[in-house]
């Protein structure tokens, strides 16, 4: 088999892989939402399909594809149908270039867990990010309904404005370490050295920001129940909302990948290498240890909904602009003067 | 004659950039024509990407695509802009004088791309192939061309408390 070829199967088994994992991932953070949320509130929440429910999403999804689905007549019908899409793309895409593992030895032949490794890898995660609003955006637009507008354009307001917060906050991270690429990142938070212990006020706002980015409580300003019906996707029904809500879930979870990968060490596991594991043994702990993480992250978000009501519009903005964005310059600030004078 | 596939993909993005400016231009619709617009900075990022300018590709991506038509299309769906009409009903002087202007400007292009075009890639300057890396570029940016990313700095702040102060009609 020519060179080329092989590494072409490399390449799509593991975007196969990635997605079936990420989207199973999606489906069972929706129904640890539903279970997490009913055990805080006292309740049991969904537990009659299989063992402890745990085929509740297939049977949803089931249900979302029988819907009928319904595009509202004075609606732009392509924008309508376009914008879910849009929203999923953008939320699938992002994870091609988070490193989930070290490099594994398979069949005499190193092969990189990670998708694309792109010496631009933290602004590629921010950039497809920042396009992730355009889903929401258009699809209020396009519905032609006054919630769904008002939805839409208060999720670019909000993430037009965390996005700041949140790139500066990254830029302590990017000084430190002097790289752009998300495996240097990863392979420098060996031991102790997470991120999180060296950087703890870019991860706070890092953090914050990326609730906001993924438009989860206690920043859900753009679908408020109590105001705005559904929100930007009021006006969506059958498989185009069960879109919007695939993107909300692979959103967090891409998130809580990002946080991991910055933050948390990636797929590092403090110490492992004192061990003296096989090598093959050590790259699946690492690949297990980045999936813990995310799961932890993941839970954390569920966590957090529950617990922190939803912020008033004018408080989200303030929070945005006088409080985390001015913590990220501070952080930055220090990284670089501290850089500066232990060189 | 075998196609390289960079050469495929550059025909492929140039052609769906030249299309979507196009129908950016000709839309009745404002936001169709700012969702062209979109289309047509990633169409521009993929051709950045294939001359290795990854960081510029990128930047093209963050900064048009994701902050400034952001905030187009925030404006236009605000201010709930109808679709133009009279596009093509009656000629003023505004008109002779962009298409006369339009004509100009193509025929200097022509001249730009006719005489450069027999310019061997080897020709080119050395660093034009390190333009796309990050490292590079801020270490021209902050040592070389210091001075004119100090001026453009100074420029942007003012333009910025100007932006603020004309939308804050009581300034207090």
């Amino acid at each position: 088999m020519p060179e080329w070829l092989i590494s072409l199967i490399i390449t799509s088994v593991k975007i196969l892989i990635v997605e079936v994992v990420l989207l199973t991932a999606v489906a069972y953070s929706v129904y640890a939402e539903r279970r997490l949320s009913a055990f805080i509130q006292n309740r049991l929440g969904p537990n009659r399909v299989g063992p402890q429910g745990l085929f509740q999403p297939l049977v949803d999804v089931i249900k979302l594809v029988l819907k009928e689905d319904i595009v509202p007549d004075s609606a732009n019908k392509f924008i309508h149908s376009l914008a879910p899409g849009i929203s999923v793309a953008v939320a699938l895409s992002t994870f091609a270039v988070i490193p989930f593992g070290d490099k594994i030895i398979l069949f005499d032949r190193e092969i990189k867990l990670q998708i694309a490794d792109v010496n631009i890898g933290v602004l590629y995660i921010l950039a497809l990010l920042s396009l992730g609003v355009y889903g929401i955006t258009l699809s209020g637009w396009s519905s032609n309904n006054k919630y769904s507008l008002l939805g839409g354009l208060r999720a670019s307001a909000q993430m037009i404005s965390y996005e700041l917060a949140m790139g500066i906050s990254v830029l302590g991270i990017i000084l430190a370490n002097g790289t752009l690429e998300l495996d240097t990142i990863v392979a420098n938070q060996f031991g102790w050295k997470w991120n999180i212990i060296l950087q703890p006020l870019g991860f706070l706002t890092f953090l914050v920001s990326s609730f906001a980015e993924t438009n989860r409580t206690p920043f859900d300003l753009p679908e408020a129940e109590q105001e705005l019906v559904g929100g930007y996707h009021t006006e969506y029904s059958s498989m185009k909302f069960a879109l919007f809500f695939l993107a909300e879930y692979a959103n967090v979870v891409v998130a809580s990948a990002f946080i991991t990968t910055l933050f948390l060490g990636g797929w590092q596991f403090p110490y492992l290498q004192n061990f003296g594991l096989p090598a093959f043994w050590v790259s699946i702990i690492q690949v297990l240890t980045f999936c813990a993480k995310v799961f932890f992250m993941v839970i954390f978000f569920i966590w957090v909904r529950w617990t922190i009501p939803r912020f008033r519009y004018d408080q989200l903005m303030n929070l945005g602009w006088k409080v985390m964005l001015p913590i990220a310059l501070v952080n930055l600030v220090i990284t670089a003067a501290f850089l500066v004078l232990t060189k | 004659m075998i196609l390289k596939l960079e050469t495929i993909l550059f025909i492929v993005f140039s052609a769906a950039a030249v299309f979507t400016a196009i129908m950016m231009i000709t839309r009745r619709n404002p936001v169709a024509s700012a969702v062209y617009l979109i289309v047509n900075f990633a169409m521009v990022s993929g051709i950045y990407l294939l001359l290795k300018a990854q960081f510029i590709a990128i930047i093209q991506v963050l900064v048009y695509m994701g902050a400034i038509m952001v905030l187009f299309l925030f404006v236009i769906m605000l201010l709930n802009l109808k679709d133009e009409r009279k596009l093509s009903e009656n000629f003023t002087y505004t008109k002779i004088t962009a298409v006369l202007f339009s004509i100009a400007l193509l025929g200097l292009m022509s001249v730009t791309i006719w005489f450069g075009f027999d310019k061997k890639y080897s020709e080119l300057n050395m660093n034009a192939e390190n333009i796309g890396k990050a490292e590079f570029l801020g270490k021209e940016l902050f040592t070389t061309y210091s001075f004119p990313v100090l001026v453009v700095g100074i420029l942007l702040t003012a333009a910025i408390i100007g932006a603020v102060v004309l939308a804050k009609k009581k300034f207090e």
